[in-house]
């Protein structure tokens, strides 16, 4: 088996005194979306926080095919590839939608691929084109969910970290989410998608992690998951 | 050069020649041509503060202390180095070298506050502001409490004027490039600003050892008005009176700043025939001010002519946009 893209090893992170991802590892592929499912505080988002930097783990490792990432900063992680949607999307509410895609090419050394980059995120996101003289804090939940992704594309990581993209969306919302997730894995990015709605995640990705406790309870392929008894009691309702 | 830069340059040396000629003339009285030059020297402080607090959205509350860091260095360079030789020869490197040494002690106070994230730079700068203050107080070299005197009126108007320009200059130049638009995001959210790959810490210091430096240069235009300094000018009300003129004027926004330090400055002038009654009836008018209108009198907004051409197309179309939205 190649090496995977991203590999976590006995991942270990600890808020103060609680502990709350506890030794965990996981493999993802190139080219494929792998999902983490399980119900809040089983350590989903602190996994995601770990590999941004964004909290330091106690033990473990986190390698980005050969980068050792846990050493990093967070600037520094998302210059090796990283593209992380954080949990509540991250907007920069008082820019405009043009700005915050902006920021994303702020350490992209190939400043002529921007605008090409920025046609391609337009025609994925029509409404952003429309938004885009307009205040990231005046688009409705979806603009913002697409402008957060939109700006994770522009960053051209070589992964992307997706944190509840569903969160808060109507029904209808949340499949269009799904559909460009899977647009943007066909074009060759990576996913690493945490979710909640097991369902639609586990339908999206190719192989998922359930998170209990911060312990890996259950992995395998998402077909496999669906039909597991357990995970089909525990997150998808019987 | 495009025809409306060559407008703005021939505008900018009008600005220069009328301020010689005022000066020359003595159309201005003294009194008057003071005021002009602290309206200045404020502009310049309430700039560099604005770019800490308002571009950035952290809490600096020093600016006095790099002020009279800058006031001092500049007074010695001036009075023991070239003991009043060449006075506006000298002048100006002398501004230049307090400048420069401000952001230098800057860099002290910055490095370890920028660790944390957080209300830690408040304090900081608080005890900053204090320390600075005492020191001076205790160097008898330089007065100690009595002061430093002996600087010539080195400053005058034009050269107030000019290092207004160059502070709004590189101020606008700097919020309106992707450096800028990096300082913006740490004010919106630090997080997501890390995850666009900004560097916050290194960012922070730079930019606020930018606002110590012209902090540092107003320090030394204004020992040079002054003629004497002590240490008691650089205590925490003369801090709180250059936030004032931010807040007053808005925060993030180049023009607020200028028009916080002129309407503060000349207002306090204007109610000086109230005597003690000033303190009272110009907090008054601030409070009133901070109901009408929370966000400062420009809040964000900038004056169109200080937007970059290529964005400001951006600022007509979304106010056509709202129009179009509202019918």
């Amino acid at each position: 088996m190649a090496t995977p893209l991203l590999s976590i090893r006995d991942l270990c992170v600890s808020y103060g005194n609680i502990t709350a991802v506890r030794g965990i590892s996981i493999d993802v592929e190139e080219g494929q979306i792998v999902t983490l499912i399980g119900a809040n505080g089983a350590g989903k988002s602190t996994t995601l926080r770990a590999i941004s930097g964004l909290v330091k783990q106690t033990t473990g490792s986190i390698k980005l095919r050969d980068t050792e990432l846990t050493a990093l900063a967070p600037h520094s992680i998302v210059e090796a590839g990283i593209a992380h949607v954080p949990e509540g999307r991250g907007i920069f509410a008082n820019l405009t939608v043009h700005e915050n895609l902006m920021l994303a090419t702020y350490c992209r050394k190939d400043r002529d691929k921007i605008p090409e980059d920025e046609e391609r995120v337009f025609s994925m996101f029509p409404r952003l084109k429309e938004r885009l003289w307009q205040l990231g804090g005046t688009l409705s939940g979806g603009e913002q969910q697409m402008l957060a992704v939109a700006r994770a594309l522009m960053m051209r990581g070589v992964i992307m970290l997706l944190d509840e993209p569903s969160m808060g969306l109507s029904p209808i919302l949340v499949q269009e989410i799904f559909k460009t997730i899977r647009e943007i894995n066909q074009d060759g990015t990576t996913v690493l998608l945490v979710e909640q709605n097991a369902n639609m995640a586990l339908k999206t990705a190719s192989y998922g992690y359930v998170l209990q406790t911060g312990e890996i309870a259950l992995h395998g392929l998402s077909e496999e998951l669906a039909d597991d008894p357990a995970v089909r009691a525990a997150y998808l309702g019987g | 050069m495009g025809p409306k830069s060559r407008m703005t340059l021939v505008l900018v040396l009008l600005g220069f020649v009328l301020c010689l000629f005022l000066e020359r003339s003595g159309l201005l009285s003294a009194y008057v041509l003071q005021i002009s030059m602290y309206v200045g020297i404020n502009i310049i402080l309430t700039l560099s503060l604005n770019l800490v607090n308002g571009y950035m959205g952290e809490f600096s509350v020093g600016h006095a202390g790099f002020m009279a860091i800058g006031a001092y260095v500049s007074s010695i360079i001036t009075v023991r180095v070239f003991h009043n030789q060449m006075g506006p020869l000298v002048f100006p490197l002398a501004v230049i070298v307090a400048g420069i040494v401000t952001a230098a002690t800057s860099f002290v106070v910055a490095f370890p506050s920028f660790r944390t994230r957080g209300d830690y730079l408040a304090i900081v700068t608080l005890a900053f502001n204090m320390i600075v203050k005492s020191v001076l107080e205790n160097i008898d070299a330089l007065g100690g409490p009595r002061g430093f005197m002996g600087m010539g009126r080195l400053t005058n108007l034009a050269n107030v004027y000019a290092w207004c320009l160059v502070t709004i200059f590189v101020v606008r130049n700097l919020v309106y490039s992707n450096f800028g638009r990096a300082v913006l995001s740490i004010r919106e959210d630090e997080v997501a600003s890390n995850l666009v790959s900004v560097n916050t810490r290194q960012m922070k210091i730079m930019v606020f050892l930018i606002a110590a430096f012209f902090a540092g240069i107003a320090g030394a235009l204004f020992a040079h008005v002054m003629q004497f300094i002590n240490p008691r000018s650089f205590a925490i009300q003369k801090s709180t009176d250059i936030l004032v003129m931010v807040y007053l004027g808005g925060i993030g926004s180049i023009f607020g700043s200028v028009l916080g330090a002129t309407v503060c400055t000349v207002l306090l002038e204007l109610l000086r025939p109230l005597g003690v009654w000033r303190w009272v009836v110009g907090p008054i008018m601030l409070v009133v001010l901070m109901i009408c209108r929370p966000t400062g009198i420009m809040g964000l907004k900038e004056l169109i002519g200080l937007i970059p051409r290529e964005e400001r197309v951006l600022v007509k179309k979304e106010e056509t946009d709202v129009v179009t939205a509202s019918n």
